[in-house]
Order: C-alpha cells, then structure tokens, then sequence
C-alpha cells in the first residue's frame, strides 16, 4: 500500500543539515508554552497542534481566546491566516500525483502540508520515482507532523522553566529557517521576484489592512511575478 | 458556556478553518497539470504569500516576539541568512544562532 523503503526515506529528511527538526521544536515548543497561558490543558494543547499543525493560525487562534474573541472571528482569522496553505497545495500535490496510487493518499495527506514539509518536499521530489513521490511525502509528513505534537507537549511541560529571553529567542528561528529555505528556493527570477516583492508587500499592506494582508500581498506579488516569468520565459 | 468547552470548540474550528483550504487544495491538484500557467501561477502566488506571512512575522510580530526591538529582529534575520549563504546551505547553523543571539540581545 505504502511503498515503506520511500516513505523512510521521507521521514530520514528530519536528520541531516537541512533539517527542519530544530525550527520545528522551537516553534512548538513555545506554541506548548503559549497555550498553557492560554488556559488550555495538556491534552487540549497536543490535539490543537494534532488536528490543525499550522502554527499562525494557532497563535491567531490562542490570542483570539485571550482577547476574548467569538467563535466565528475566530474561524475567518483563522481561515484568511492559513489561507496560504491552498496555492501551496496547488504548487506541490501536481508533482506527486501518480494515476497508479489512490486517490485518498492525498486527500488524507494533504493535513501534512504546512511551510517546513512544503518547503522539503519541494526541495527534493526530483530526486524520488514520480511513482512514489507521494509515499515519500508521507514520510516527510509523519515526520514533520509528529515533531510537532511531541514538541507542543515538551513546551506545555517545560512551560515554567522557560523566561522570556528564551521564548523570544525560539521565536526568531522560526521565521529565519523559512527565509534560508526560500532564499534556497531562488533558483529563477519569478521565483525570486515572488520571494522579494512578497516580503516587501506582506507588511506593507498589513499597514492597511491586517487580516487581509496575507492574502491580497501573496496575489499581487505572485502575479506580478508569474507575468514577469511569462514575459521573459521563464 | 465554560472555558473548556470554548476551547474545544475553537479547536475544532481552527482545525476545520485550516483543512478546508488543505482539501481544496489536494481536489485542485487533481486537475491541474505540473506543465500548465495555471500551476507555474499558484508557485509564485505560493512563495509570496509565504514571504508575505515571514515579511509580516519579522516586522510586525505577533505574540512573544514583539518584545524584542524591530532592527535587532533585521540584523539577526540578515546574520543568518548571510551564514547559511556562507556554510552552503547549512540550516541547523543558521536557526540555533539565530535563537542564541536573539535571546542575548533581547536580554541586554
């Protein structure tokens, strides 16, 4: 069903200098800590991270509930947060699609998706037979996916030995993985063009309008950059 | 309704809020060809929605963050990515000092 010498292959991307391990752990490891502030429970806070893995839209959704925001504020913050995770999944499942596996591989596997195996997966698919390319992303997936609850449960348990300095510091490396990752990535110039005009364009227009920023910067910049590609062929 | 029930209920819907855009995601997939403009349009809109998110988290963090100084964010953004540039895309590198610096100058 699952091809197993693929999928641990997938799932070895957790080692390595390339590894999304320690950005994984830090991030989640103060999520854990953020949501014990939050009033949640152990439990509560290891199902959060199982059932939604998408850190922004948890933080959106633990400072919601500490502002005491409604039910339904906080299902479109949430949503318009991880909005994101559409164009990704539209930019990454194309090249695993194989018409000998079944379709509820990706159905299911699609609650993987999140920047760190995105990021991998886009990394390194070239390397995998484009039959098992989505067992390898299984293996990524598990991987990622697991790290993540182990290490909301670490920071729920660690929350108290844990001083500002150090949350703030497992803050930062976070956003500074991600930026190596797609600086990495900046292999032609829409790329490039996306990567820049993106960051430039995300705060900007945060400046007007905060919840949706995320998603008129990403369409803008993208299309800008994807007629730039169309223009000068590539 | 009390505190526990709330949030259960806002896990619940921040799950579902985030797996709707997953799933229409993984159902555009299936009709989308790798070679089309159409997919080539989703990569950039992809990477720059997420440079938007990582523009927007350096500049104007939201939680924890937010308690450290906006050019000590830069600077410690522009260190790392010149040492990942530096040791050849080394990423374990750049993320633990990253958090070592960050953490010593927040403290300071």
């Amino acid at each position: 069903m699952i091809n197993s010498k693929v999928f641990f292959q997938g799932l070895k991307s957790l080692q390595g200098s390339r590894s999304p391990a320690i950005p994984l752990a830090a991030c989640f490891i103060a999520l854990g800590a953020l949501l014990k502030d939050a009033g949640f429970n152990l439990q509560q806070s290891a199902a959060s991270s199982l059932f939604t893995y998408a850190l922004p839209g948890q933080l959106v959704m633990a400072e919601s509930l500490l502002v005491g925001a409604s039910i339904l504020n906080i299902f479109i913050a949430v949503w318009l947060v991880n909005f994101r995770l559409y164009p990704m999944t539209v930019s990454l499942f194309p090249l695993l699609v194989h018409k000998s596996q079944p379709k509820w591989k990706y159905y299911l596997s699609c609650h993987f998706l999140a920047v760190s195996s995105w990021l991998i997966a886009k990394d390194s698919y070239k390397k995998i037979d484009k039959k098992n390319r989505i067992d390898f992303w299984i293996g990524v997936g598990v991987g990622t996916w697991s790290t993540a609850i182990l290490m909301t449960i670490a920071g729920y348990l660690s929350a108290e030995y844990l001083n500002k300095d150090m949350m703030v510091g497992l803050a930062i490396v976070n956003p500074v993985y991600f930026f190596c990752m797609m600086i990495g990535a900046m292999r032609n110039i829409s790329i490039s063009i996306a990567v820049i005009l993106g960051t430039i364009l995300g705060p900007l227009i945060y400046l007007y309008s905060a919840e949706w920023s995320l998603l008129f910067a990403g369409l803008i910049a993208g299309t800008v950059a994807f007629l730039f590609g169309e223009k000068n062929g590539v | 309704m009390e505190s526990s029930q709330i949030i259960i209920l806002a896990i619940v819907v921040t799950s579902l809020a985030t797996f709707i855009s997953r799933l229409m995601g993984a159902i555009t997939s299936q009709k989308v060809s790798v070679e089309s403009k159409v997919f080539n349009w989703f990569n950039c809109v992809a990477y720059s929605t997420l440079a938007a998110l990582l523009g927007r988290m350096i500049i104007f963090p939201a939680g924890v963050l937010s308690e450290s100084t906006l050019i000590i964010r830069i600077l410690v953004v522009f260190i790392c990515i010149s040492i990942f540039i530096y040791t050849k895309k080394n990423l374990v590198l750049p993320t633990i000092i990253s958090a070592i610096i960050l953490s010593v100058l927040t403290s300071v």
